[in-house]
């Protein structure tokens, strides 16, 4: 299979989130938080959430890896400021959807910067790179939900 | 196959794998530290194995049983040759050197290693030269001690009077470096380890591959390898170990061909090598290992041991000069067996092997299964090229123009 030209994949949004990572700290006081590694590649993550009536209220994380997961990961968390947990699910499945290479998905303006990341669904071998924040998210979301019923 | 003058565009004509465009570009093979490409002449003695000779060994009283059991035993005894092995019931055939390591920690270990002994590694191990003596140390309550490294990813073996105590029982130790490509100085630690008694296991993955192996000169009691790595096929490889060894050691695995008699309470083991072998062994891939070894002897291990050595030290030197790049581990050729281990500015290796891969240049990106190593360099992974015999500086020319597209988009 030939790879798809470069550009597809180092867009200078991307780039721009793996030099300069948004919220890209330590949550002082988190609702749930998330270990998740790709041992495969080493990609790392750890992400944390304050949520207060089924809203997120911040999202930060703790990582390394590859342009393609940070990247990921920085602009999925400043998209769920202020989100609701249905609406962070939805993201969470739409964006999977994307890297799955639905078209559809990809063309949903909710996923807004993210989008830029479609052309990742190109490069098989780096799609578990986009996705590990977002496995993250679906995780915490899990977890959470299952904290709060018990 | 019997090449008269070293020369390595001659010897990749003799890889199929290799003729192949890869992203539109011809393909330039520097993955070779994870496995080899395979010569004609492996996959014509696999093919030939299965069209011919197909059968089981030491079973059947018929003919083609008869050769499949030739073909199998005459590649133990090249390989016993291949490391300098005293005679050929002193290698095991295993799936690889993961298992041939694991072999040693089960069988040997479950019976000579107890509470509060010591198993001495080193920081620069391999996952499958690290795992399995955990694995041990948990079930015996044995303690797990290391050989640290310098800042060049060499041994600090000033450290080993103290780290040696008359509580080793075991010193398992990597000939070469997988991550870093440092070629270690096993025979001073055989030495120094033997002095306290304990057993000493070299993993020799990276080490057979390259260089002539005397087991009997590095004075260990355990080698293991792989086939896959230098030029066989996949899930065969070998333990040497030194028969008395082996004749004091439990089977590893229980099943058929490793009996000499089975009673409804009591069994009885076959003789050394088969006592190890339980089950229908990879016969053709056993066959393959054989073939290979043939296949390098013919180019001869001095002249490929040369080139190497030569083409390393002109891609260190090309790759040194990439502006923002860092080369792990030591930093002259001679220190240092055919790969090299390196980050580039900012750029994430496996965003470094992306970026390659599309100008059909083929590295390894990650840990390396080697993440004490990473963590010794404050570091999750690197980029990696290694090379072998079929490689040339025009491959070292191209990686170089990928490294330089690198640059371009992470500047």
């Amino acid at each position: 299979m030939e790879t798809p030209p470069l550009n597809s994949l180092y867009q200078q949004l991307i780039l721009e989130h793996y030099r300069n990572p948004r919220n890209k700290a330590e949550l002082e006081e988190k609702s749930v938080e998330i270990h998740m590694a790709n041992p495969v590649c080493g990609d790392e993550v750890r992400l944390q959430l304050r949520i207060t009536d089924d809203q997120i209220e911040e999202a930060k994380f703790v990582g390394q890896g590859c342009s393609i997961s940070q990247a990921a990961i920085s602009m999925m968390t400043t998209l769920l400021h202020g989100c609701s947990l249905a609406d962070a699910k939805i993201l969470a499945e739409c964006f999977t959807k994307m890297m799955q290479g639905d078209p559809d998905a990809a063309k949903d303006k909710r996923l807004k910067d993210l989008r830029v990341l479609q052309g990742v669904s190109k490069f098989p071998v780096r799609i578990k790179c986009a996705l590990i924040g977002f496995d993250a998210l679906q995780e915490a979301l899990k977890t959470y939900a299952k904290e709060e019923t018990s | 196959m019997t090449i008269a003058t070293f020369d390595p565009v001659t010897i990749r004509r003799e890889f199929p794998t290799l003729e192949q465009s890869v992203n539109g570009r011809p393909l330039v093979y520097l993955d070779n530290a994870a496995t080899s490409q395979k010569p004609r002449v492996v996959l014509d003695a696999l093919r030939a194995y299965y069209e011919n000779d197909n059968s089981n060994v030491h079973r059947g009283i018929h003919e083609l049983s008869r050769r499949a059991t030739v073909a199998y035993e005459e590649s133990r005894a090249k390989v016993a040759g291949w490391v300098g092995a005293a005679e050929p019931s002193e290698i095991i055939w295993t799936r690889g050197t993961t298992e041939a390591i694991n072999l040693v920690s089960t069988a040997w270990g479950l019976d000579n290693v107890g509470e509060g002994d010591e198993i001495l590694i080193s920081v620069l191990e391999h996952h499958s030269n690290i795992i399995p003596w955990q694995l041990l140390a948990r079930r015996t309550g044995a303690v797990i001690k290391y050989i640290e490294l310098d800042e060049q990813g060499r041994w600090i073996l000033d450290e080993l009077p103290r780290l040696l105590t008359d509580r080793t029982k075991v010193v398992a130790i990597s000939h070469v470096s997988n991550a870093l490509g440092t070629v270690n100085p096993v025979k001073r630690v055989a030495a120094a380890a033997h002095e306290v008694g304990a057993l000493v296991l070299v993993d020799g993955a990276q080490g057979a591959v390259h260089m002539k192996v005397d087991v009997q000169e590095l004075g260990v009691d355990c080698y293991a390898f792989s086939g896959h790595k230098m030029c066989g096929p996949t899930g065969i490889g070998a333990l040497w170990a030194r028969r008395d060894l082996l004749d004091s050691m439990e089977p590893y695995q229980g099943g058929g061909e490793m009996i000499h008699f089975v009673g409804r309470d009591e069994s009885s083991w076959a003789t050394v090598p088969h006592k190890f072998e339980a089950g229908t062994p990879n016969i053709a891939g056993a066959i393959g290992m054989g073939a290979a070894i043939d296949f390098l002897s013919g180019v001869g291990m001095d002249a490929i041991a040369k080139h190497e050595h030569e083409l390393l030290g002109y891609a260190l030197e090309r790759m040194s000069a990439v502006d923002g790049i860092r080369i792990y581990g030591p930093q002259s050729p001679d220190e240092h067996s055919a790969l090299i281990s390196f980050t580039l500015g900012d750029a994430h290796p496996h965003d470094i092997s992306t970026i390659l891969d599309s100008e059909g240049i083929a590295v390894r990106a990650g840990h390396h299964c080697a993440q004490l190593a990473m963590q010794h360099f404050g570091i999750s992974a690197t980029a990696r090229a290694s090379i072998y015999l079929y490689n040339t500086e025009s491959d070292i020319d191209r990686l170089i123009e990928g490294l330089e597209q690198v640059r371009g988009i992470f500047s």
